[in-house]
Order: structure tokens, then sequence, then C-alpha cells
């Protein structure tokens, strides 16, 4: 059977169907929403990094006015479990993590007394008339501080503040040794924050009388949610709901179960009444997961025809103060991936991971991969600049080639497809970088620098499953069930849970591509654990790659059945049928026609006169997981002026080449790589959380932490090229984080090559006015 | 204490705290929940609504120095089921992902058009500097703008 694809189908630059209700302010957030008789959530906070908690003094609090109820850690403990500590299932030692403090607090902002109260204002005073002693504790902010032997110890029942150590990779020792040369660098990822637009937020509602939880959550994986507090509350799963409404933005930071929103649910069923928690920006600055914070010291061996054989880095990764959901993984992602785009044959991280008095850290957009790809461009740029090459010719003399795939990487990644010189060639023409380098090169003789910085980055997307992982697991694969209505519209429910991705979008394509219906056609349903039984959610640059490919195979196999139905109806060979106009016709004899309406109702009306085996209704659902993570690539180059008066880098041009694999909306593809760009330029350029030494952060509000405006950006010239991958049907690659993983080595890269000429090696992010004026002061003294 | 004022061309009157913010009164009083909250700062802009044809970050007043103001919220934009022509401008330019942001734009971006009918990027740009985004970049949506622009007669 043939079809002709609809209008908007695979490939359309069809507008978002999730749009006009946002546009309208129609949207419905966590916050958006009341249920009679609920009451608000506060926190009271830390104000110290490490302090031993005394005596906490709740009665003038508990005495105000719509004032329900005063919990301190040590009560709560007393019917609530501690929070996952994923590290732990590992084989680490974890230490314990309370949804609030007991005995000691290790970072500021840690939650030390939760008040419950009729508004949130009164709330609020609540909080601010609790009176906690302190009696504050030496604290250690700086990874490799924490490490040294007289340290304080955040977690006396651990050794030290170390929280594990592991290798990754093969021998490099050998191989270092043999190198013609060895170059060596230290560069920092620093620690940043998410900052989704939307804080996080919870409204937890219990129905006595119904026994039932429901509870939503501004969340990137409702399902796991479900899990997590289930077991958590020791709560019956099957009475117990998630929903995810609006999300206004996850980038990774709304995966962890947090302790807030636990609470809110614990709250609800102890009180029987409905409970709101909703962070402030500021609150969002300390307790929800900041990410990165990883420091390597790199060796890397070359020899003289400019080939790497060997690279080493000995990685410290800063957890944070305790373990969220998923800490550990980040630096062993990076390990897997630190060979980058290259062929490189011996490669190993030797992991310390950390514990300081800080905000735990977990996954941010790019995860342990956009570290990966900025160590290891950098590595490059360090390299070509000691052997007196040029950054490029060193890249393409190291590249893996389109013909080595599928590629082992001596971590244990295996790279399942690609073409990454296509990205790169590709970049280059855009840019004509032998003219770029003329005018480098003239600019430079009249005291303008100006730099050009390219990043061949690699990453990797849509994570199989760990088999027999236990406790906090996320599993590999995804689920759809795609329906078709009596009257001929379509329905796919989804276990990813979008939340500005454009996936009720590209989902609705998917399906109307298979069926031969519009998009407009199609409704997409998600977000909601009694709507579809189980999911994973939306992360790591998953939901199309896995979640897409799911829908594609569920709607395929809903056409299959409505095929033969509608070849059972017109008495016809179902190889006769072609599929186009919201009907089947015969292709010998278009007039032979009947409607996928017709079909659809046909096989409602009961099992009566349908093919052998088949069910009464046209429904099918499908779960995909992917053999293998997906190998994400492109090239990025950037185009810098830096203004040595005041230390100011101007981006000119910004040129981002990725691959898509198959582009199912290039809109949205389009959309997803800008977003991306701009977080990793903020990271480049502007963002830091920075703690001073006795542990208060000093950007603790969007005053002092600047994520870019509108005005910080330059405007971005994006392609997309097209290389199918192997590792699930629609050949699609992810893309939701090709931005953050590429732009701030390409940024980087550049900056550091504007200042060349003045002996400038190396300079850590963010490369802000004041950090690039001094090193270029200190260079010319 | 009572305030009177009209948001959206409805009147209203109302008794409030004197420290309830404005932002607070439309969106849990009016149930006007397309302003938003994005920061605790005056920093972000999601919360900007129209006072008075100005635009404001209604998260930095208080609801009675609203008192016998006309107020224009997100809601009061799209007339009779159709786009005003800046949200069906975001919309066509896929300026909005996760729409966070998006009520706060489209109103800072409408009392741009108003007050500079021929803004070009740089101003654009400029005139966004209260209003932030974590997911779109901006790009999309300063095209928006300079579509809606354009197709008003302005725009260069
Ligand atoms: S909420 Fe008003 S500026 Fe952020
Ligand atoms: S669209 Fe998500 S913050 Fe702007």
């Amino acid at each position: 059977m043939k079809h002709a694809a609809p209008e908007g189908g695979i490939g359309a630059r069809l507008p978002r169907l999730e749009d006009p209700r946002l546009l309208v302010g129609g949207g419905c957030f966590v916050d958006d929403l009341q249920v009679p008789g609920m009451l608000h959530l506060d926190i009271l906070r830390s104000p110290h990094a490490h302090a031993r908690i005394g005596a906490i003094d709740a009665s003038a609090a508990r005495a105000l006015p719509g004032v329900a109820a005063v919990y301190t850690g040590a009560e709560l403990a007393q019917f609530l479990r501690a929070l996952p500590s994923a590290g732990g299932l590992q084989g680490f030692s974890a230490p314990e993590h309370h949804a609030l403090a007991i005995e000691r607090v290790r970072f500021v902002g840690e939650g030390v007394a939760a008040v419950l109260a009729s508004d949130r204002y009164l709330a609020r005073d609540a909080c601010e008339a609790i009176r906690v002693d302190y009696e504050p504790l030496p604290a250690v902010t700086d990874p490799e501080a924490a490490l040294a032997v007289c340290a304080p110890v955040l977690h006396e029942a651990l050794h030290g503040n170390r929280a594990f150590e592991l290798r990754i990779g093969n021998d490099t020792a050998e191989a270092l040794a043999g190198a013609e040369r060895v170059v060596r660098g230290r560069f920092v990822n620093q620690r940043i924050v998410p900052n989704t637009m939307e804080t996080r937020g919870a409204l937890a509602h219990f129905e006595p009388w119904q026994e039932r939880l429901t509870v939503w959550l501004s969340t990137q994986a409702p399902h796991l949610m479900r899990r997590e507090l289930a077991r958590l509350l020791d709560f019956p799963e099957h009475r117990l709901r998630v929903v995810a409404p609006d999300v206004g933005g996850a980038f990774g930071a709304k995966n962890n179960p947090y302790a807030e929103e636990l609470l809110a649910a614990a709250l609800s069923l102890r009180h029987r009444v409905p409970v709101k928690w909703i962070e402030e920006r500021q609150e969002h600055m300390l307790a929800t997961s900041h990410a990165r914070a990883q420091t390597v010291e790199v060796s890397a061996g070359v020899r003289a025809d400019g080939t790497l054989c060997a690279l080493h880095y000995r990685l410290v990764a800063d957890m944070g103060a305790y373990y969220h959901a998923i800490t550990h993984v980040g630096p062993m992602m990076t390990a897997a991936l630190m060979t980058g785009a290259y062929r490189i044959a011996h490669a190993a991280t030797d992991i310390v991971a950390v514990f300081t008095n800080t905000t735990p850290t977990d996954p941010y957009r790019g995860f342990g991969r956009a570290e990966a790809a900025y160590f290891v461009e950098r590595t490059m740029d360090l390299v070509a600049r000691e052997l007196g090459l040029d950054p490029l010719e060193l890249r393409r003399r190291n590249l893996i080639g389109r013909g080595e795939f599928p590629f082992a990487t001596p971590t244990g990644h295996v790279h399942e497809s690609g073409d990454f010189g296509l990205c790169l060639e590709r970049a280059l023409a855009r840019l004509d970088y032998e003219g770029a380098r003329r005018e480098q090169a003239r600019l430079r003789t009249v005291g303008r620098y100006l730099g050009i910085g390219l990043a061949t980055h690699v990453w990797r997307a849509g994570f199989p499953s760990v088999p027999g992982g236990k406790g906090y697991v996320v599993s590999g694969w995804e689920r759809s069930t795609v329906s078709l209505d009596p009257s001929g519209t379509a329905r796919a429910v989804i276990g990813t849970s979008p939340h500005g991705q454009g996936i009720v979008t590209t989902t609705a394509q998917i399906v109307a591509e298979a069926l031969g219906i519009r998009p407009q056609d199609v409704r997409v349903i998600h977000g909601d654990t009694d709507a579809l039984a189980h999911g994973n959610g939306t992360m790591g640059s998953r939901s199309l790659v896995v979640g897409g490919s799911a829908t594609w195979l569920a709607a395929r196999q809903l056409r299959e059945q409505a095929t033969r139905l509608a070849a059972h109806l017109l008495r016809l060979p179902a190889d006769r049928l072609v599929l186009r106009d919201g009907g089947f016709a015969d292709r010998e004899d278009p007039a032979k026609r009947i409607t996928l309406a017709a079909v659809a109702a046909h096989a409602q009306a009961g099992p009566r006169d349908l093919p052998a085996g088949m069910a009464s209704s046209l429904e099918a659902t499908a779960l995909f997981e992917q053999p293998n993570f997906v190998t994400c690539f492109g090239t990025h180059v950037c185009v810098v002026e830096v203004e040595p008066q005041t230390g100011e880098v101007r981006i000119l041009r910004y040129i981002a080449v990725d691959d898509a694999g198959r582009a199912v909306n290039p809109t949205v593809v389009e959309g997803q790589l800008h977003g991306g760009l701009a977080q990793g330029i903020g990271q480049a350029l502007l963002e830091e959380a920075v703690y001073d030494t006795a542990g208060q952060p000093l950007a603790a509000s969007f005053l002092e932490y600047a994520t870019p405006r509108a005005g910080d950006l330059p405007r971005f010239e994006v392609e997309l090229t097209e290389t199918p991958s192997s590792v699930n049907p629609l050949g699609a690659r992810g893309i939701g984080e090709a931005g953050t993983v590429g732009a701030p080595p390409a940024v980087v890269n550049a900056v550091l090559d504007a200042l060349a000429p003045l002996g400038v090696r190396h300079l850590d992010m963010p490369l802000t006015p004041q950090k690039v004026w001094r090193a270029i002061r200190e260079a010319r003294a | 204490m009572k305030i009177a004022l009209r948001v959206n061309s409805q009147d209203v009157e109302a008794e409030v705290e004197p420290r309830l913010l404005l932002v607070h009164f439309l969106r849990e009083r009016l149930r006007l929940t397309g302003t938003h909250i994005g920061c605790d700062t005056s920093q972000c802009g999601a919360c900007t609504v129209h006072l008075d044809g100005r635009a404001v970050k209604s998260c930095s007043l208080l609801a009675v120095q609203a008192d016998g103001c006309a107020i224009t919220t997100i809601e009061g934009l799209a007339a009779d089921g159709v786009l005003h022509p800046l949200q069906a401008a975001f919309h066509e330019h896929h300026a909005l992902q996760c729409g966070f942001c998006t009520p706060g734009m489209v109103m800072a971006a409408h009392e741009l058009l108003g007050r500079t009918p021929m803004p070009d990027e740089a101003q654009i740009r400029a005139a966004l500097e209260g209003n932030r985004c974590r997911c779109t970049g901006y790009q999309n949506i300063v095209d928006a703008i300079r579509a809606a622009c354009e197709r008003a007669g302005g725009c260069t």
C-alpha cells in the first residue's frame, strides 16, 4: 500500500499547534491552578553554608493567624523517607539526604523548616517568625580544597569529602610516554544555574474519600515522579496521579524528585488538604540543582604529524552537598565522550567526585556531554597552538572519517553512525574560512583583535536502559498509543512530557504522515499519568528519537490495521489501496473508496464483519528503545572581536551546522538550536554561580546572575544536515542539546584565538569583560 | 482597602490588602493567569501588563497603586477570537517555546511598536532588555516583532 504524504507531514515547517493557547494567556502552569481550601507551603532555608542546628523555636510562627502547621526536619523524618540519593545505588557510599535538614545544614538554601498557611504571604510571615539557633561550622566550596586532609568534612559517616573515584578508559601511561609531545592544560567548566523561566512548583491534592492523590508538578518526567512519590510516601502507585501541566522550561533541572514537591504531597496526605508550593526565583538559585562544576587536568599526547595518540584527564567533579537523583552520572558521561569527534587510541579519565558546601548538581541541557565537548575542543586548540598548526588542520587530521562507523572509543562508547566532516565543511564554506583568516591577519596589523573559534562537537542522545538497574532507574524505552476516532480524527498519547520542545506538533506530524491525515486532526495527549499508564519523560534529547519513534511505530501499526480493514470492506487486496485525503482508494479505480472515518466507525461498531484476528477498535501501542545512544554532531564557528580597552567580547558571526538525522519540523529544530546556543553562549560569556570562601552564594538573583538577554546575543546562522541515524526508525538525531554542547568551546576558542598574539594561553569561563581585560593587561605588562 | 479600576475594558472593584502585589491581584483574584511571575527582583518581565497604555512590571506595583487606572493584560489583546497581529507573528515565526515568557514579551513588544513604529533590530533587542526568555535565544522573537510592524507598515 502506498500513500501520499499529507500537507504538514514529516519535513514540513508547520507552525506549532501548541502556540495559540500560550499566546493569549491560556496556558496552564502549576501556579495558575487553584483548588478550594488549598494551603500554601513555604520553606525556611539555611542562611549558613555549614552549621549545626540547635534549638528551633516555632511557637511564634505557630501562633500566627492562618498558620496550619510548622514542621522541622526531625519532625518530618518520623513519617517521611529520605530523598533518593542515587550514588548509593552504584556501590558508592551516599550521604542521607532529607527533605528538611536534620541536625546539620550543608549549603545555603537547604530547607530547615516547613510552614503551611492559608496564603503565601502568611506562610512567608510565619517563616520569618521561626527562630533557629545555628552553630556555624567551617565550610568548603572549592572542590580541590575539599579534598585536602584538613578540609571541613561534610558527611562524617563517609570518608572525607571524596564522593567516589572511578577510572574510565584504557591504558594511557605508555602512549603518553611514547608521544613526541605532551600538551598539558587545566580547564574549568564552571558551575551554572538552569534558571528555567518558570521556577519549580507543585500542587498536591489528596481526596480522602476517593483515596486518590493528584500532584500537579512542574516536571519533565511525570511517570518517574509518580513512581518516586509512591515509594517515598508509601502511597499505592495506582491511586497516585501526577500531571505535568504546561511547564515553563526544565532543561534537565526538573527531573529530580526534590524535597519541596515531596513535602507538598506528604503534607497534603497528612493534613487532608490541597497544598501548593511555588518556588521563588531567589529560592531557585539555591534550591534547584546547579550544573556542570567540573575541572580537568589534561595531558594530550601528540605525534609529530599532528595526530593525537593519547588523552588523559584527571576530572574533579563537584557533586554539591548531597547527591540528587543522578548527580554522579555527569562525570561518567564526560569520561565516556572525552575523545569527542576524534580518533584517539588511548584515552582515560580518572574521576574524583567531591562533596562541597554548595547546592547539589544534577542535569542541565548537555549534562556531562557539554563538559566533554568543551574539554576536548579546548584541548584541540591548545594542541594546535603548541604545534603551530591551524586548529582546523589539526581537526581534519584527527576527525573520525565517514567510513569508520560504527566507531568504538577507548572509553566504552560506540558512535553508531555519522559524518562529522560534512558539518565541518558546510560551516567552513558558509564562513569562508580562508577569507576570515586573511581579514584577521589584516586587522591585527592595525591593533584589532579578531578571533575565529571552531567546535567540531559530538554528543549522544536517547540513552538505552541499563539492565538490572536498581533504585532510581530511568529506563531507555518510550511508549506511545495512537488511535483513530470513529469520526476519522486521531489521538496520540505519549510518554514523553514536552515543555517547549514542540513535541505536540512533531508528534502530530508523524501521525499525520503515517495515516495520511492533517496534523490538525491529531490530538496529542501527554504529561498525565492517568492518560498513559507508563512512560519515562523528556530528557537527554530523547523525545523525538525515542518517543517520536514509538509514535511512528504505533501509527504505522495502526495504518496496517486500517488498511487491512479497508481492504476487507472494499473486497480488494490490501496492496491495491492508496491512502490519501483521509481515505483509502483503489489504485486502479479511484471511485472505489472508503474514508478513514468509515473504516474507524466500522471497527468501533463491534466485532462483526472484521478481518480475522482484528479487535473492534483501531488502536496501536508501541514501545521503542534504541539499542545504543544516537550519535549527535555538528560544527560551530564563532567569530568575535575583542575590544582591548574594555575586555568586551563582541560576537560578529555565529554559524551552527548540526545534523538532525531527519528534521520532522525544521523550524522547530532550528528553534531548539537557537535556544541551546543562547544558553551555551550564556555559559561562555556571562553565567556563573559563584560562592565566596565562606559558602555564601554571590549570584542569588537575576541581579547578579546574568542569563543572556536579547541584546547579549548575535543573530545565529543555523544550517541543518540530515545524515540518517542507524538506531531509530525515523533516522532522527537529538538536537535539543546541540547548542549548549557546541557553543561554549566555539566562543571560548574564538576569544582565545583573538588574544593569541598577546600570548594569553587560556581563560576559564565566563569570559566577562573584566576577566578578559585583566588578562590583556597582564599579558602586556 | 477598596480599589476601582478597569481591567481589559471591564470595571472591577475590590477590597485588597495594602501589601497585595498587582500581579497577585490579577492572577489570583481576577484569575487572569496569563500574566506570569518569573522573578522577585523585577528583572524578567514575565509579569508585563499595560497600565494606562504604558508597559509596567506588575510584580513591582501594589494593587492599590492601580486604583483608578486602566489595565490591559495578555488576555485583553486578542479580539473576538482573532490573534492580535503581534500574537500571530509570534506564532508564524516560532517565537515561543515553553510560552512562559511569551505574554510579557508580547506586551513589551506591543508598547515598543506604539512608541517606535519603525524599530531596527538593535532597537528591538534593546527594548527587550527587561524581558528574559530562556528558551528561544530571542532571534525568532525579534523576527516576529519586525514582521508585525512591517505588516503594520512600519519597520526599516
Ligand atoms: S516577575 Fe515581574 S519582572 Fe520578574
Ligand atoms: S519561551 Fe520559554 S522562556 Fe521564553
